[in-house]
């Protein structure tokens, strides 16, 4: 587009620019600013906009949790180990099944490719839902319900076809003559991933990472039919569980939403490049 | 290129080489292929067959093979009926207004404002909130009685006084919506600004000079040059859409009267509330089909797009 060069035009657009500012942070600054309100300043009408008594209690009952604390603060705790624990490992463990997947979908052309592909393009498409009842069943069979470990293999139901077709798209965009000369010296397909690919996918990777760490990080659907206890609950259904059996304590539920949100908003901020990047690169090929 | 200098050596190769690297990619593939048959293809198997039978958690040792009877149950049934229009009011409503107002976003960073690179750092923050986050706050701010919204608005003097605003269906439905387009939107406009970057400066330029006022420019320039994009925001947007649950377990658990209840919202409520897991499987198999009705007009859509270009 070319510049506009009328003031006139560019007063409105840098009005609609404020204005669309303000409708993605003022959402978020009542989330915040709920946080660290008194229970009387939250329940005051109209709301109080600028707390008089801002207070960390909230935080301070999540990190510092003692005899006195609510039980919903004591569980809210517990619950974001047990997401950091899911959704790191799960992370990994998809990478590590991944990642060899992938280029063996972007570099050879193997008898069952592209049958492999198009199964592995229909699993993503898939709901959640229409896979669901039958390894509920095997969990409560084999008492792996509530455990973070049953967790993670679902998880891996989302992060492992997700892994495997951002990392072949990224493996695509790097050029077949780095590797046709290695494998010239005799290199193996392995030594070669591992010596001329790996090393230069290191944005591919970071992306990737991001994405399966997130993915993992918002699912609710898995962890709200298959965990029961502060053993495996993950912070969304925690936080579910604040819009439910603690309705009342708003201060409580928008700090655990806070919490939730940080890991997440941060890793996208810092790494914005990355995500712009695999947002495109995984969804144009996709 | 070192292939095309020995052209001759290669072709003697090939044939051995071929069946090598079959096993060596099979090799490569097979963890996840072990991993992803186990945990996605054999429970759709099971989902299938469990479909084709009467079985209840409420009355073990009952099951009895029916054959298409859930299906038949649902697809005559005008409850089920119901909650394909509402799945299809939210799905055409949400990714409706994510694709019009993610170009306007768009174009409006790429008319680089004041302020645009600011703009397009923050857009990612909506897109990073958890969905049970952005749930929650938008639950909190619809607040019947201590809500933001309301007190904004009587402030305005807009209301004289607080509006419940989740006890009217199709109300409920519209604000569920709007939480969903403000969570999803960053995506569209995120992808249509990174394509509309891409578009060289040249083009406009050309037309210009040719006459063409902003409102050509943009139809007959912008947006074909934008298809791609927009069909990938449309294809990943549906299908996500179709299949919404989380913000609405949140939100309005599926209230008030039903109001709410989406496909994916009304399998939940049937298999683990009900515990009917033969009409919950067949249920969770109509959702797929739609989705996958969906996602082969789209394919087709998008790959013949690709053969045109290539």
């Amino acid at each position: 587009m070319p510049r506009t060069k009328q003031p006139m035009t560019r007063v409105v657009l840098f009005i609609l620019t404020l204005f669309v500012l303000l409708v993605i942070y003022l959402p978020i600054a009542w989330l915040v600013i709920s946080s660290i309100s008194t229970r009387a300043e939250l329940l005051s009408t109209p709301p109080h906009w600028i707390p008089q008594a801002p207070t960390f209690e909230n935080y301070t009952n999540i990190f510092f949790s003692g005899p006195g604390t609510p039980d919903a603060a004591r569980v809210f705790k517990r619950s974001m180990v047990n997401s950091v624990v899911v959704a790191t490992t799960v992370t990994v463990i998809s990478l590590l099944l991944g990642v060899p997947a992938a280029y063996a979908f972007s570099r050879i052309r193997f008898r069952g490719r592209q049958a492999a592909k198009l199964t592995l393009l229909g699993t993503r498409m898939l709901p959640a839902i229409s896979i669901i009842i039958p390894l509920y069943m095997i969990a409560a069979r084999t008492g792996l319900t509530d455990t973070r470990s049953v967790l993670v293999v679902l998880y891996l139901t989302f992060t492992l076809p997700f892994v495997i077709w951002i990392m072949a798209s990224f493996f695509e965009t790097i050029p077949m003559e780095l590797e046709d000369a290695a494998r010239i010296d005799g290199a193996s397909r392995l030594t070669t991933l591992w010596r001329v690919i790996l090393p230069i996918s290191g944005p591919g990777l970071a992306s990737t990472i991001i994405f399966a760490f997130l993915l993992a990080w918002d699912e609710f659907f898995f962890a709200l039919i298959f965990t029961s206890t502060e053993a495996s609950k993950t912070v969304p259904v925690a936080i579910a569980e604040f819009t439910g059996r603690y309705a009342v304590d708003y201060g409580a539920m928008t700090t655990g939403g806070v919490l939730a949100a940080v890991p997440p908003v941060l890793l996208a901020l810092l790494f914005q490049r990355y995500i712009v990047s695999g947002l495109t690169a995984g969804s144009v090929k996709g | 290129m070192q292939s095309s200098a020995h052209p001759q050596m290669k072709r003697k190769r090939s044939m051995s080489q071929q069946r090598r690297d079959t096993w060596v990619a099979w090799g490569l593939v097979l963890p996840s292929a072990l991993v992803i048959g186990g945990v996605i293809l054999y429970p759709i198997v099971r989902t299938l067959i469990l479909s084709t039978y009467d079985y209840s958690l409420i009355r073990p040792g009952q099951e009895q093979f029916i054959g298409l009877g859930n299906y038949l149950e649902f697809l005559s049934d005008s409850m089920f009926w119901q909650t394909i229009k509402r799945t299809a009011y939210f799905t055409v409503i949400s990714v409706g207004l994510e694709l019009v107002l993610g170009i306007a976003v768009a174009m409006l960073i790429d008319a680089h404002p004041p302020g645009w690179r600011f703009l397009r750092f923050s857009l990612i923050i909506p897109w990073a909130v958890p969905t049970i986050v952005n749930g929650t706050m938008w639950r909190w701010i619809y607040n019947a009685d201590y809500g933001a919204l309301n007190g904004l608005l009587l402030q305005l003097g807009l209301i004289d006084s607080y509006i419940p605003w989740l006890i009217k269906p199709w109300r409920a439905m519209n604000l569920v919506i709007w939480a969903d387009v403000w969570h999803t939107l960053p995506f569209a406009a995120l992808i249509i600004q990174a394509a509309l970057a891409g578009i060289p400066g040249e083009y406009h330029e050309a037309a210009a000079i040719d006459g063409a006022n902003a409102w050509r420019r943009f139809w007959n320039i912008t947006l074909p040059l934008l298809r791609p994009a927009i069909l990938v925001v449309l294809v990943i947007r549906t299908v996500e859409a179709f299949r919404v649950f989380d913000i609405i377990f949140v939100i309005t658990r599926g209230g008030p009267a039903f109001g709410t209840v989406t496909i994916s919202y009304l399998t939940y409520l049937e298999t683990f509330r009900n515990m009917s897991i033969g009409s919950g499987a067949a249920l969770s198999f109509i959702v797929s089909a739609f989705i996958l009705a969906i996602a082969i007009v789209y394919i087709r859509v998008l790959y013949t797009d690709d053969l045109a270009e290539s």
